[in-house]
């Protein structure tokens, strides 16, 4: 493994530092997790396209010294679909907020997965829309007090892992920024996994959700993270009751199932035998 | 004015009347090299009920792209004919199957009843190539297209495997009309 | 595709064949009537040429799946109808930002909101100028005939690969319905452009640094370059320039200069009979073909009318109709909407000209004699 330094200056835009995330903010520790995870399987830089969607995790896509874009709200995958069938090679990565993965993307979020196209999905889980000002986001808990549910959001959330689950996906793993080990390994596993794979990382967002919810500073958030985390096999025998406030970590689904732009290269071949 | 004719196939969904358009736009269009514009029903109209498709062939360039006043009307059901007959020019032709138009139009039209659903049933042994048989029919009774470039064009656009059935419809079709409309075949147009 | 060769196609598809034949490699759609065909056709023919056809979730990801592909490198094209194109419109507008180049067809229909589906409408005349947000150029076209319908999609092509840009080309019913015969080029006579590669040392690559054409050479994705971009006004590092209001200025205004700098190339318009005209029958699209045979009956008439009939909607070929505005007594537009373009031309025309209206919004094509009878009581000072 190659050093910190070398690291960052191999994989990150060092002109473009310090970013603009807050402090205690999880999006550093969850980027840290995803380049190691890069640079352990071995990306070439040039062939792997990074886009970012917008928000705070939005802003990640500039600080990477990739192809990089950072195209409009929500639509990061739709993008990644025409990038990957047109040229399969490209190691596609997209990184996604919560509002921007499951709320105005979600449908683009459960198409690729249902198609099983192979590209990855990087979703960083803060509880809200922190770049607007701290609204509740699809994934806000039931009660949890945001600018937009100054009274506790009635709204129940989406389980981000099992939406992917439940339309295809064939990859599917939940850490979060305690763990930045675990979190590098998923997205190492999620980088070299043939076909649709999504890597939700939990992270906190002190300066908006943390405070309209007294959840304390970065640091007792973050430590909060620990205890809330229950690895899938703990959590299997656990009541919903025991479950309140927390949040199951491990890998739900690591199966295979046919690609799509391979699918779609089989069938060339096929049009063309058949067309001779 | 140099040679323009409107022609206009009509029926219910599903008797072929889109393709016998494509099969009349190729043999004018390619094969006789005029000039030709074809419109289709469209969506679910072209599935049931009474469609169309018409052709118009020219010599000169066609400007304007649709059928005003045809000159030829097509019509396989009762519904079609009481659809599409109105604007047919005065004086014009209508081709009608009498097995399922049984009342015909009382206006100045020239008319040929030709059994093009029976003929495709028992001489072809297939009533989905009552539209081939229509086709026959049209080419005795008009000599806007060549005759062979309709059989050409039926034949190029269809499996070879079913030339045999096509070519016996067409002729099917135009031998009825020679047959029974001996003075009128081959001379309005 | 083979060797040039005659055969009876449907506007649709001979928009399909022509982006084909430009090098379209990559489509993305969602259904939507009456443009159906021309995604049939992809689906059909593309994977014989090695490309890609992907029927997308909705029109918002059909536009942000051809810009992907594009800038993966690929000749790209969406098509739809007004609903799918107002999707499409928040996507477009990164198109146009980033620079990619991609072809979108509309097949025009009523509206607003789901309109008439499948009959002649010309309503997207404006939202092809103006439906993304913000300041922005436009490239729009609109063939009036299956032939024309197939070179102005190969023109589509290389004016998006040349300018960097999406193009919009305008279609309706009636011509996306009709067939008519078509020589289909030979595809090694065709002009076809391509995008200006990136050539300099991948170190020294800044994606929006102006050669001096105002167009910038593109670094596909998988070509070597390391390069970022965004939605965001940017500086020619591809990178946002919001702190910056010089840069945030010249960036809009290179969008902006690329397209007017080059209308003599970008603007075609067809003029039938204008020379000794003293009125003009202005039209586009399908309702071209029942203006120019309106003019012929006028002219047997003795009324002496020729017809203008732009082929590049967007830019506005200002300089034509000004001209043309300073020969004649009267201009009459003629469109299949409540009065878009009709805009447009009074504004140039300064009241240089005295001006008049043909809509019709019934689904129904605008006949001939509809027009004649329009002009017919222009002529006699009766039309207001």
């Amino acid at each position: 493994m190659v050093s910190s330094n070398s690291i960052v200056e191999k994989y990150l835009r060092t002109d473009k530092l310090p970013h603009i995330w807050c402090p205690g903010c999880g999006n550093g520790i969850v980027i840290n997790s995803l380049i190691r995870a890069i640079d352990n399987a071995g990306l070439e830089q040039e062939k792997t396209v990074i886009i970012s969607g917008i928000g705070c995790s939005g802003r990640a896509s500039g600080y990477l010294k990739f192809c990089a874009f950072q195209p409009v709200h929500g639509r990061v995958l739709a993008y990644a679909t025409g990038i990957k069938l047109f040229k399969p090679e490209l190691h596609v990565i997209c990184i996604m907020g919560d509002g921007d993965c499951a709320s105005i993307g979600g449908n683009h979020l459960i198409h690729a997965a249902r198609r099983n196209i192979g590209v990855t999905a990087a979703v960083l889980n803060n509880s809200n829309y922190g770049m607007t000002g701290g609204q509740y986001s699809p994934t806000t808990p039931e009660g949890a007090k945001t600018r937009t549910s100054p009274y506790g959001n009635i709204e129940p959330p989406f389980d981000i892992c099992d939406l992917a689950k439940a339309s295809g996906a064939t990859y599917v793993a939940r850490s979060h920024t305690y763990k930045p080990r675990i979190l590098t390994k998923y997205f190492q596993k999620a980088l070299t996994h043939d076909g649709f794979a999504l890597v939700e990382a939990m992270c906190d967002c002190p300066t908006l959700y943390g405070r309209l919810n007294k959840k304390g500073a970065g640091k007792e958030m973050l430590m909060n993270q620990k205890d809330r985390a229950v690895p899938l096999e703990k959590a299997k025998n656990k009541s919903s009751e025991e479950l309140e406030d927390k949040f199951v970590v491990g890998e739900f689904v690591n199966k295979t199932r046919p690609e799509y732009t391979k699918q779609y290269t089989k069938m060339i071949e096929k049009v063309k035998l058949e067309a001779d | 004015m140099s040679e323009y004719f409107e022609v206009r196939l009509s029926g219910s969904g599903g008797q072929g009347m889109m393709l016998a358009g494509i099969f009349l736009a190729e043999a004018a269009g390619i094969y006789d090299d005029k000039n030709i514009v074809l419109c289709k029903s469209y969506g679910p109209e072209a599935r049931g009920g009474a469609c169309r498709s018409e052709v118009i062939i020219s010599e000169e360039p066609i400007v304007y792209p649709e059928v005003q006043e045809p000159d030829l009307v097509l019509a396989m059901t009762q519904e079609a004919c009481n659809k599409y007959y109105k604007d047919l020019k005065p004086g014009g032709i209508m081709i009608v199957d009498p097995e399922y138009v049984r009342e015909i139009p009382d206006a100045n039209i020239e008319i040929f009843q030709v059994p093009l659903t029976r003929i495709a049933r028992e001489e072809i042994g297939y009533e989905i190539t009552a539209n081939v048989v229509a086709l026959g029919a049209f080419a005795a009774i008009v000599d806007w297209v060549a005759i062979n470039s309709i059989r050409k064009a039926i034949l190029d656009r269809t499996p070879q495997s079913t030339d045999a059935l096509n070519k016996k419809a067409f002729d099917c079709g135009y031998t009825y009309v020679i047959n029974n409309y001996k003075e009128k075949a081959r001379k309005i147009g | 595709m083979g060797k040039g060769r005659v055969a009876v196609l449907s506007g649709n598809d001979a928009i399909a064949e022509g982006a084909l034949a430009a090098g379209m490699r990559f489509f993305a759609g969602y259904p939507i009537t009456p443009a159906s065909e021309i995604s049939h056709f992809c689906a059909d023919e593309l994977p014989k040429y090695g490309g890609k056809f992907i029927q997308m979730e909705d029109e918002i990801a059909s536009m942000a799946a051809i810009i992907g592909a594009s800038m993966a490198g690929g000749k790209s094209m969406t098509s739809t109808s007004g609903p799918g194109f107002s999707l499409m419109q928040e996507n477009l507008g990164f198109a146009i930002m980033a620079e990619v180049p991609c072809v979108v067809v509309d097949v025009m229909r009523f509206g607003p909101s789901q309109g008439v589906a499948t009959v002649p409408a010309q309503a997207d005349v404006m939202q092809a100028r103006w439906g993304t947000h913000g300041d922005h150029p436009s490239i729009t076209l609109a063939p009036s005939t299956v032939e024309e319908a197939y070179h102005v999609t190969v023109r589509a092509f290389n004016l998006a690969e040349k300018y960097r840009t999406p193009v919009i080309i305008l279609s309706d019913a009636t011509l996306s319905q009709m067939s008519e015969k078509i020589k289909i080029p030979d595809p090694d006579s065709l002009e076809i452009l391509n995008r200006k590669k990136a050539t300099v040392d991948p170190q020294q690559f800044k994606p929006y640094q102006d050669d001096g054409t105002g167009v910038c050479p593109f670094a596909s994705y998988g070509d070597g370059y390391i390069w970022y971009t965004t939605g965001i006004v940017h500086d020619e590092t591809g990178f946002p320039a919001t702190g910056d209001p010089d840069k945030l200025t010249i960036q809009i205004n290179r969008l902006h200069d690329k397209i007017n700098k080059n209308l003599d190339d970008i603007i075609q318009v067809d003029e039938y009979m204008t020379e000794d005209a003293e009125i003009i029958i202005l039209a586009y699209g399908s309702v071209a073909r029942s203006a120019f045979a309106a003019a012929d009956k006028a002219r047997n008439e003795g009324i002496k009318v020729g017809v203008v009939k732009p082929i590049t909607i967007w830019p506005f070929p200002e300089e034509v109709i000004k001209k043309v505005s300073e020969k004649v007594e009267s201009i009459l537009v003629c469109e299949m909407n409540h009065g878009q373009l009709f805009e447009k031309v009074k504004e140039t025309v300064e009241g240089k000209a005295k001006m008049a209206f043909l809509g019709q919004y019934n689904g129904k094509s605008i006949k001939p004699d509809k027009i004649l009878a329009a002009v017919k009581e222009v002529s006699s000072g009766v039309f207001q």
